[in-house]
């Protein structure tokens, strides 16, 4: 029986349409609709899957971030998570936090709860790092499982399929061990609203980055945020010669 | 509304209101609707009649659930894997 630890993020939601800051030093995230990373659901399904399958005794959530981060620890909750930790980063901090110091984090946490395995989501759809579950692995060095699409257990550890470019790795590996979600693990079940009043009873545990000995100094600055380049209006051409002219000016032919 | 099935209506709007706050179209579209639907059948006193429309609603949550599902998989799904097709 297996402790599982899984990472969530609270992002903007998908549905919403992000903008720029003036400033471009980032996303305006005041009064925009925040919830779970879609990518983290799938990994929290996955772990509740496993206590429901009784191949994991206890799921425990974790999120890094401000106070709102326990919103969506409430939705892991609803989701079937047994308990949740909430590692308090806020202000600037947050700002500037990166992979590197959540996969310190996730470490740290996932040997003080001693738990077997970490899984996390692929990726977020706000920063796109792709780099938690990887660097998190490295850390505690244990094996690692990514993009994964399939998991089973077998005797010893667990056979995982995964989604690698043009098909799929299947793969074993020992326990325990750090997994990060690919889209096609499964589909994560909604929180209902009768489960996430029930949520609100389910133990939930506050620790700074602090505490956990965590060095939060940033790494990297962001230098400037801008808006992907717009696409070009057309135009219509009267006559086949000047569309000739035109894609011969422009060094298509 | 007889009472017996009270409890199970009035449970049945607050998971629909609930619901609604995803609503692609905005919570005050799908607020006014659902009212509406509801107040139109408010006088109905038949219990087979009201049972199959709670019934029916049920149904019409596990709907949306599954349609919320869907929007997302595929928004995520063209965001990140179409390439080609």
């Amino acid at each position: 029986m297996a402790r599982v630890l899984v990472g969530v993020k609270r992002v903007i939601d998908y549905a919403v349409k992000v903008r720029v800051k003036p400033d471009k030093s980032g996303v305006v995230t005041d009064g925009v609709k925040h919830s779970m990373n879609p990518f983290d659901e799938i990994a929290v399904e996955e772990a509740v899957r496993m206590k429901e399958k009784k191949l994991a005794s206890e799921v425990i959530a974790v999120s890094c971030g401000p106070a709102q981060a326990q919103e969506t620890l409430r939705t892991a909750l609803a989701m079937g998570a047994d308990r949740a930790i909430h590692v308090e980063v806020a202000g600037k901090e947050y700002e500037t936090l990166q992979p590197i110091h959540v996969a310190k984090i996730l470490a740290k946490l996932s040997q003080d709860e001693k738990a077997d395995l970490v899984i996390v989501g692929k990726q977020a759809i706000d920063d796109d790092s792709n780099q938690t579950a990887q660097m998190t692995a490295a850390l505690l060095d244990w094996p690692q499982g990514t993009f994964v699409s399939k998991v089973e257990k077998t005797d010893a550890g667990l056979t995982i399929t995964r989604e690698i470019d043009g098909g799929l790795e299947t793969i074993k590996t020992k326990i325990p061990a750090v997994l990060s979600a690919d889209l096609r693990l499964n589909e994560p079940r909604y929180a209902t609203l009768p489960n996430i009043m029930k949520a609100k009873k389910k133990p939930m545990k506050k620790v700074a980055a602090k505490d956990l000995g965590v060095d939060l100094t940033p790494r990297i600055k962001v230098i400037s945020v801008e808006d992907p380049p717009v696409r070009q209006a057309g135009s219509v051409v009267p006559d086949v010669d000047t569309l000739v002219a035109k894609l011969k000016e422009g060094g298509h032919v | 509304m007889s009472q017996p099935h009270r409890k199970a209506v009035l449970n049945l709007y607050k998971t629909l209101l609930f619901l609604g706050k995803d609503w692609p179209q905005g919570y005050d579209v799908f607020r006014k609707r659902l009212h509406k639907v509801f107040s139109r059948n408010s006088e109905e006193t038949d219990p087979t009649k009201i049972t199959t429309m709670i019934k029916h609603g049920e149904f019409v949550v596990k709907e949306i659930e599954a349609l919320y599902k869907l929007k997302k998989y595929r928004a995520m799904k063209r965001r990140y894997y179409d390439d080609n097709n």
